[in-house]
């Protein structure tokens, strides 16, 4: 059994909407060392062992449905569980 | 005509397109649930808007791998009308049927209420009925209404004259060069933010978005009359 982290943010080419608001919030409130911020989602999602490598697994249902690659990013880490 | 209204767990706007077609354009319509495996019977087919499957993930996401969703691409290919409104825009964008993707509204709100538009090309089967550059009120009604594609795919869309509505004077959403409504590129698959079953009569604050469903039924009859 793995377990896989899959953090999925909007594309650094596209502008996040959310994590502006928020940037200005944190603004607002005189952290201006902060100079972005992406929002994003995190999934865990537990994979069994099959004849196919965890990794392919992971990033085809990244590909198919986790994240939409025409405006996200995503990366994944990978542990044993 | 033949029409199938697409009915998801969570549209809610399904009634009011069956409404549109049946009362006001008098055309044969029907619910379609989700599972259904062909949808050969129909000439035409309706995505409505609403929140399918709670908008989970991302709008339109899981509704793409619905069964019925093979049978909307098979539809496509066969060159018949598919016009996905609101979140069936938004589905329509995940499976692929159009380019591009949502985002959410540059507000961050949820933006309900009549908005004007430009028929930027009235050539298609969904606009035929309009004057080129016709200025039109109809309803949106949306929170991810944001169309983002990149440059590459909207220097496609321009070329090939996909972009049938704009928003005129106001961009409600921060929407990529004001796109509110576009096609795939052989013209057979329209998508729109905006929702012209909503404004189908002068009762529910006026009739703009009829010509919509009427152009598609006259571009059919065109392509189905029988030659004697």
């Amino acid at each position: 059994m793995y377990k896989v982290k899959v953090f999925v943010t909007l594309r650094e080419s596209v502008l996040d909407p959310q994590g502006t608001a928020v940037m200005h919030s944190l603004h607002a409130m005189k952290y201006n060392e902060i100079t972005d911020v992406r929002i994003g989602k995190y999934m865990e999602l537990m994979v069994e062992k099959s004849d196919r490598p965890v990794e392919d697994v992971v990033k085809e249902v990244c590909d198919r449905l986790l994240a939409n690659p025409v405006i996200e990013d995503y990366r994944f880490e990978i542990e044993e569980a | 005509m033949k029409f199938a209204v697409i009915v998801f767990p969570g549209s809610n706007c399904d009634i009011d397109m069956f409404h549109a077609i049946k009362d006001e354009l008098g055309e044969e319509v029907e619910y379609v649930w989700h599972t259904t495996e062909s949808l050969d019977e129909f000439d035409g087919i309706l995505l409505p808007g609403g929140f399918s499957y709670g908008d989970y993930l991302r709008c339109g996401a899981i509704a793409r791998f619905s069964i019925v969703m093979q049978e909307v691409v098979k539809a496509a290919k066969e060159g018949k009308p598919v016009l996905g409104v609101c979140n069936g825009f938004q589905i329509l964008l995940e499976a692929g049927l159009l380019p591009g993707a949502m985002k959410k509204n540059e507000s961050l709100k949820f933006i309900c209420g009549p908005v004007k538009l430009r028929v930027e090309n009235n050539q298609t089967m969904f606009s035929n009925q309009y004057d080129k550059d016709e200025i039109v009120t109809i309803p949106i009604a949306h929170g991810e209404g944001n169309y983002y594609c990149d440059e590459e795919t909207f220097a496609q869309l321009k070329k090939n004259n996909q972009n049938v509505f704009t928003y005129e004077g106001i961009n409600p959403n921060g929407s990529l060069e004001n796109i509110a409504g576009i096609t795939n590129e052989q013209g057979n698959v329209l998508g729109m933010m905006p929702h012209p079953e909503r404004a189908v009569d002068e009762l529910l604050g006026g009739a703009d978005g009829l010509k919509v469903f009427q152009s598609i039924v006259q571009q059919w009859r065109e392509s189905h009359v029988v030659k004697s």
